[in-house]
């Protein structure tokens, strides 16, 4: 009762601390001293303060279980471990908007610190900015979605949090995730700042990278995280479903890897001023956009937990205003810029980064009309289509040839101008190499397919190229590393794809099957009782086509509060692939659905994004 | 005025897009894949009240949606959801049919004179068979019919979201 009522309140002055800093910013742009007044620090320490106390606060009711609170009633329940009530403070959607509140606050903090060599207006207009957002989403909070509702009487119980989101995977899934799209939300506000200010130039791209750079680091680690849970505990196999809310988090990541890319050429040549600014701008816009779709349930997902209209049309408004806001300051502020094809010529590192570019939006553009096309066309027409995994894979698999090719020359090239006769022959031996060892493995497979033969050559010509990088002296370690995590990534997604096997069979406890010489036996099974929840756990004995015998113990979970079934997979990694087995509870009684799958290069998928982010990571720390 | 041109062209676009959006918060997202759900079988049961035997055609009227909940009064989730379901009581748009599941007829009265009655009526399933014919698993369980198909079904209590829920997907 105490913490939820010291949370409110604390949530309320938090509301008119950020009013106050919006206030005082505007009276000290007029200002003519160099030095931002020292009231702005105070107030943004209180704001931290605040929105930090009342976080704390919503997370200590649901330690204490404290039932009065209408969010912890929805989401906890006092048979659950201290861990998932914890991390079930954010696992529903008042409490995950109080975190992305935090994280937002918490980014303006480290911003004014940080920020202290550059130009006072444009550090004002900055946090001016973050404060319009600020006052969006806690305005958002305190009127729709507040985390401190009171219910009056007590209910002794709550209702329990979705069994699903009982994973240790989905407890830091969404802090990481947010991480990086609230990241983005100040490469957006300072964009705006630089482009009032006029100051969008080299200083100003030095000092943006690294929050580029951090907020890729983030986003491509939640991705990583929420696919990995996807993969064990949905049950289903895979690792990405090209669901809408999957989509939704890679969109800003494009968009984010299109900047690190663009931002250099920015650094280096101070050219593509306006497309860095419309990048920073969708970048966030898309996080935004994510976070309408995702919250408002307009698209039916495994992540709809709010299906309360009235909160969809703030966050609809909210983005709209933040969209038009953005796009009358660019159209008021920006400057025509001389095209940079002036300045280069065709064959340059330049090229090569905007031919990145084109790519990018390529395949944000692919993704983002797979993703609403469905809403426009049941708006417009009544029709309801499902579009789903052929869709994307029939439209940005064959752009990833070409992708993967100019990707492996780009890092060598030169700024300006490169001699076409400087591109060795060693690379037609390389290229000839790639294309005999992808057709050599395409031969063993049933699909015997030209492009699939040219898809895999292209893949393994960039992992060529990129391990050949690394014996040529140039202090750009951090590009090598992703690079050549990116090329490790993409072959093991492709590895896996074709090279994975299914099987699927109803079997019951003492049941023997042979299945494409895979022996398969059903030997134990036994019911164990929980902190909350049933589990009945199988074995299972699978003797593989090279005579390995493997023990598999998968299980499914009766959870109590609420009642919902759940499977957890029994998973065997090894460095060359998984063997996944996943049983499903059917009616009848005693028959279990057993589905049996050998993924291999699992592993490295997951390696190669750590290793990827692990590049950014070296990148932000250089120089 | 090229400028002023692009300019205009983004901001109706973008108008477009939150237009299209706007309207799509009001639509229903929940899918009924075709050919698949089966027609319910209808089955006969007794009014709670009057004891008068109904058929099921009587009360699945086709063009209205029909929420079936399954509850007893010695069942305690459905003590929960109770204050849920008088929240849907009195709604035009949908026919809240109770059923009550394997329970004393004292204890059930008992129940609806203390908890309150959110039910347009009732039918009394004593051997639970009905529930058994409609595919519950247990009670509470909460159904919603339209056409005689079953186009959601919740199993267990009922919360403020499923309620939202229901209301979204019976507003048409």
């Amino acid at each position: 009762m105490f913490y939820t009522q010291l949370g409110n309140y604390s949530l309320i002055f938090s509301f008119i601390f950020s009013l106050l800093i919006f206030y005082s910013c505007f009276k000290n742009i007029n200002n003519k001293t160099k030095q931002i007044e020292s009231n702005i620090f105070s107030f943004l320490s209180i704001q931290l303060l605040t929105i930090f106390l009342s976080f704390i606060c919503l997370v200590a009711s649901f330690v204490v279980s404290d039932f009065s609170n209408e969010t912890v009633y929805n989401n906890s329940h006092t048979t659950k471990s201290i861990f998932y009530k914890v991390s079930g403070s954010w696992g529903n959607h008042e409490g995950s908007l109080l975190l992305w509140l935090l994280v937002l606050v918490l980014f303006v903090f480290i911003f004014f610190l940080t920020s202290k060599k550059h130009p006072k207006n444009y550090r004002i207009f900055t946090i001016i900015f973050q404060q319009v957002i600020v006052i969006g989403f806690i305005f958002f909070l305190l009127t729709v979605s507040n985390p401190f509702n009171t219910l009056f009487p007590i209910p002794d119980e709550g209702l329990g949090l979705n069994p699903i989101l009982q994973d240790p995977a989905l407890a830091i899934h969404p802090p990481i995730l947010y991480l990086g799209y609230v990241g983005s939300s100040i490469i957006f506000s300072s964009s705006l700042a630089a482009l009032i200010e006029d100051y969008v130039n080299k200083n100003w791209a030095i000092h943006i990278k690294k929050w580029i750079i951090v907020s890729w680091i983030f986003l491509s680690l939640g991705i990583m995280v929420g696919s990995i849970w996807a993969y064990y505990e949905l049950g289903w196999g895979g690792f990405w479903f090209w669901d809408a809310v999957e989509n939704i988090s890679l969109m800003p990541w494009f968009c984010l890897t299109a900047l690190i890319h663009t931002i250099i050429v920015l650094e280096k040549k101070n050219h593509l001023k306006n497309w860095t600014l419309i990048l920073s701008i969708a970048t966030f816009t898309l996080s935004v956009s994510g976070t309408f779709l995702v919250r408002s349930g307009i698209l039916n997902s495994v992540h709809t937990f709010a299906n309360d209209p009235n909160r969809g049309i703030f966050i609809l408004l909210f983005l709209f205003i933040l969209i038009l806001l953005s796009i009358v300051i660019y159209f008021l502020f920006h400057k025509n810029e001389k095209p940079i094809i002036k300045d280069t010529f065709l064959l340059s590192k330049e090229t090569s980064l905007v031919v990145n570019n084109w790519f990018m939006m390529y395949f944000l553009s692919v993704v983002l009309i797979g993703t609403i096309y469905p809403i426009i066309l049941e708006v417009l027409t009544n029709n309801k289509v499902s579009i789903g995994p052929p869709f994307y894979h029939k439209l940005l698999s064959p752009f990833l040839i070409p992708f993967l090719i100019i990707m492996a020359f780009g890092p060598k090239l030169k700024w300006i101008k490169t001699k076409f006769s400087k591109i060795k022959l060693t690379n037609l031996f390389f290229l000839i190499i790639s294309l005999l060892i992808s057709s050599f493995i395409i031969s063993f497979t049933e699909m015997k397919y030209l492009f699939s033969t040219v898809l895999f050559g292209a893949s393994f010509f960039l992992l060529f190229k990129t391990i050949e990088e690394f014996f040529i002296k140039n202090y750009n370690f951090s590009q090598k590393i992703s690079h050549l995590a990116f090329s490790i990534f993409i072959l093991s997604i492709l590895i896996n794809g074709i090279f994975s096997t299914e099987f699927s069979t109803n079997m019951k406890f003492g049941d023997e099957k042979k299945i494409n010489d895979i022996y398969i036996k059903f030997t134990n099974l036994k019911t164990l009782n929980k902190e909350n929840y049933k589990t009945i756990i199988t074995s299972f004995q699978i003797k593989d086509e090279h005579g390995k015998i493997m023990n598999f113990n998968p299980e499914v979970r009766i959870y109590n509060q609420p009642e919902i079934l759940t499977s957890e997979a029994d998973i065997k990694s090894n460095i060359f692939s998984d063997n996944f087995l996943v049983v499903n509870l059917l009616k009848d009684d005693g028959y279990f659905n057993v589905r049996y799958q050998v993924k291999p290069f699992m592993l490295w998928i997951w390696l190669s994004v750590v290793l990827l982010t692990f590049g950014g990571i070296l990148s932000f720390f250089r120089r | 005025m090229k400028k002023k041109k692009i300019f205009f062209s983004v901001i109706l676009s973008t108008l477009f897009i939150f237009f299209i959006l706007f309207k799509g918060l009001y639509n229903q997202n929940y899918y009924i894949p075709k050919n698949t759900t089966k027609n319910l079988i209808s089955f006969k049961a007794e009014d709670f009240f009057t004891k008068e035997k109904l058929t099921s055609d009587q009360f699945f009227l086709n063009n209205k949606y029909i929420i079936i909940n399954i509850w007893a009064s010695w069942c305690i989730p459905c003590l929960k959801e109770h204050k849920y379901l008088m929240s849907l009581r009195k709604n035009n748009n949908f026919k809240l049919i109770g059923l009550n599941y394997k329970d004393k007829e004292n204890n059930a009265k008992q129940f609806i004179k203390k908890n309150g009655n959110p039910y347009e009526l009732i039918l009394s399933d004593r051997n639970g068979t009905i529930s058994i014919e409609l595919g519950a698993f247990g009670v509470p369980e909460t159904f919603v019919i339209h056409e005689k198909k079953i186009i959601k079904k919740y199993i267990g209590p009922l919360d403020q979201q499923n309620i939202f829920e229901i209301l979204r997907i019976t507003k048409k």
